[in-house]
């Protein structure tokens, strides 16, 4: 059993009275230190599935098991803890809070850690520097480029080492140049330190990145 | 970085709406409880004067005078220590008519022992001549009783005008037509600050000669008694003896004659309460309508804190925390503005209320109401950020 099980899991939306099946019976296994590139047109569910295994959302049927928790058995507030625990969430718009400067912004996940306030910094402060953002500590997100953003928003996912990272188009609203760099730092985050990658991307460029890549049409998934 | 920090962060996000938000609730508890100091000190004024002294007056109203031939009737009425005389005077200031205080013709002789435990003689002038002071009269008003013009003036009253000893001020009579000079020639300091220190004594005496032609006619009559506890017998004897004359009389004690006072204004309390209530609920909802302004345009950001794995409960109490912040810091503020401002004003409608009050009553309800403020109008929006969807909140960015 891999790191993240996903076992015929379906999704359907309603909108109104209509019924709109967006994941149709998909299975998937991904194995711990693996890079996965999760690759597809719109609308055919790719979001949803990042959403299904980082538990943000629930399947209509199936099981989604991650790190040997399933999450259908967690309860609302047993799932959130879960969350901070196992998920690191990278989005396609960074998500920065704009009040909180970069540090903070990275601080924020190691707020629900029981960590000494000395610590928390120091941690956010490491997860920085490995970013290469160590002198942009107290930049606001309105002062940083949009490649920066994404690196603290990098920094925010691993701050608290999660298992997992979830990337839902990290480089899809960068210049070729800062997404590169974006793609380069995931790569190093995956060798140097095993971090498990779930990425979702449009761009064939950096689906290369990934130790496999994985093409999901119509709710159904293939190598 | 902690909880704390991160709840204010968010509140100097948008300072001036912050700023505006917190400055409503501010206003509103200011008038909320000026409002409600005006009714407490309405009820200290009820309080304003003596349980053992007893005042006769014109039972048909305070405005119609009676005979100074009661005098001696009523002093001599057993239970009865000493009687003294009061009357209105009603004179303003030629010069600044807004500079308006009240005024009283007193018997000296007997009113200033019966107010002895309730006035201190804190300055006078020395006398010219020596006179035989009646008992009980403090020496210092020697200049005082020797001098038909002269008058005593309370130390606050004196110190607002930059008034003088010996200095003469001139008011125009209403009701006793005429320019009346006044010599001032001692000052009051009231002990108990309900009795007040902006008013003016002179003579009795004076008033009658030059105001009335020499015909006594008397406002109202003060009453010290040797037997307290006999109050309601001896009021009722003293009504008894007028009662089927031209000028028949109502004798009450003193607390319950300046209670008669605050009678009159009606449902003006009533009218003040409702006025504040609903300048608070007006804010509330203005405050409720900017919270949830506030935390619809974090949305994605509650998501985004909810992917992070903030808890629910986490996010209503920030939001909820912000919405006290403002309500309970705007609600202290304008709560302890009002006591602070109010009181520190001494303002008493020239002597005819005690100094303005705002009780501490009062400062706890208002910051009660605050604190229920900031329940009210945080809860729906804390409510609603708590409740929200992780999906459809991060689904709002894209």
């Amino acid at each position: 059993m891999g790191l993240v099980d996903v076992k015929n899991v379906r999704k359907v939306y309603r909108r109104d009275a209509q019924e709109v099946p967006v994941l149709d019976g998909l299975s998937l296994e991904v194995a711990e230190g693996d890079f996965v590139a999760l690759m597809g047109p719109s609308g055919s569910g790719k979001t949803t599935l990042l959403n299904l295994i980082g538990g943000i959302d629930q399947p209509t049927s199936g099981e989604v098991t991650v790190s040997g928790d399933a999450l259908s058995r967690l309860k609302p507030q047993e799932l959130a803890r879960w969350r901070s625990r196992h998920i690191g969430y990278i989005f396609q718009l960074y998500n920065l809070i704009p009040v909180l400067t970069a540090v903070q912004n990275v601080e924020l996940p190691l707020l629900l850690v029981k960590m000494p306030r000395k610590e928390r910094l120091e941690r956010a402060q490491h997860a920085l520097s490995i970013v290469g953002l160590a002198d942009r500590q107290k930049h606001f997100p309105r002062q940083l480029s949009g490649g920066q953003e994404q690196r603290v928003a990098i920094a925010r996912a691993v701050v608290s080492d999660p298992t997992l990272l979830l990337a839902d188009e990290p480089t899809g609203d960068l210049d070729r140049k800062s997404g590169q760099e974006i793609l380069e730092l995931l790569e190093r985050l995956n060798r140097e330190f095993k971090k498990t990658i779930l990425m979702v991307t449009h761009d064939p460029h950096a689906a290369e990145r990934a130790s496999r890549v994985l093409q999901l049409d119509k709710g159904v998934l293939s190598n | 970085m902690n909880f704390f920090s991160l709840v204010l962060v968010n509140l100097l996000r948008n300072k001036r709406r912050t700023i505006l938000t917190m400055s409503s609730v501010v206003i509103a508890l200011f008038l909320f409880c000026s409002l409600r100091g005006v009714l407490d000190t309405l009820q200290a004024a009820i309080k304003v004067g003596s349980e053992s002294r007893l005042v006769t007056r014109n039972r048909i109203s305070l405005i119609f005078p009676m005979p100074k031939s009661y005098w001696s009737r009523i002093a001599a009425v057993p239970g009865v220590k000493s009687v003294s005389v009061q009357n209105w005077f009603g004179g303003r200031d030629p010069v600044d008519p807004k500079n308006w205080y009240a005024q009283f013709g007193v018997d000296a002789a007997t009113f200033f022992p019966i107010y002895a435990r309730d006035v201190d003689i804190v300055a006078a002038s020395p006398p010219q001549v020596e006179v035989p002071l009646p008992p009980g009269v403090d020496p210092k008003l020697a200049a005082f009783m020797s001098e038909q013009t002269a008058c005593v003036v309370g130390e606050r009253l004196f110190k607002k005008n930059r008034w003088k000893l010996g200095q003469t001020v001139t008011l125009a009579g209403t009701i006793y037509p005429g320019s009346w000079p006044f010599v001032i020639r001692a000052v009051y300091h009231a002990k108990d600050p309900a009795f007040g220190e902006e008013t003016m004594l002179f003579h009795y005496k004076y008033l009658e000669q030059k105001g009335m032609g020499g015909q006594g006619a008397v406002g109202i009559y003060v009453l010290e008694l040797s037997q307290p506890e006999r109050a309601g017998d001896i009021a009722k004897s003293v009504d008894a003896m007028f009662e089927n004359s031209s000028y028949a009389t109502r004798t009450e004690t003193e607390r319950a004659f300046q209670a008669g006072f605050v009678s009159m204004y009606g449902n003006v309390p009533f009218l003040i309460g409702v006025i504040g209530l609903a300048v608070v609920f007006a804010i509330l909802l203005v405050a409720a309508n900017t919270m949830m302004m506030a935390a619809r345009e974090r949305v994605s950001e509650f998501g985004v804190m909810k992917t992070l794995g903030f808890q629910d409960g986490t996010i209503f109490a920030i939001v909820l925390a912000e919405a006290a912040i403002i309500t309970l810091g705007g609600g202290l503020a304008g709560a302890f503005l009002a006591k602070l401002g109010l009181e520190g004003s001494a303002f008493n409608a020239g002597g005819l209320l005690p100094p303005m009050t705002v009780s501490w009553t009062t400062v706890t309800i208002g910051v009660g109401i605050a604190v229920f403020m900031g329940a009210t109008s945080g809860l729906i929006p804390a409510w609603q950020a708590s409740r929200l969807r992780i999906v459809d909140a991060l689904r709002r960015v894209e």
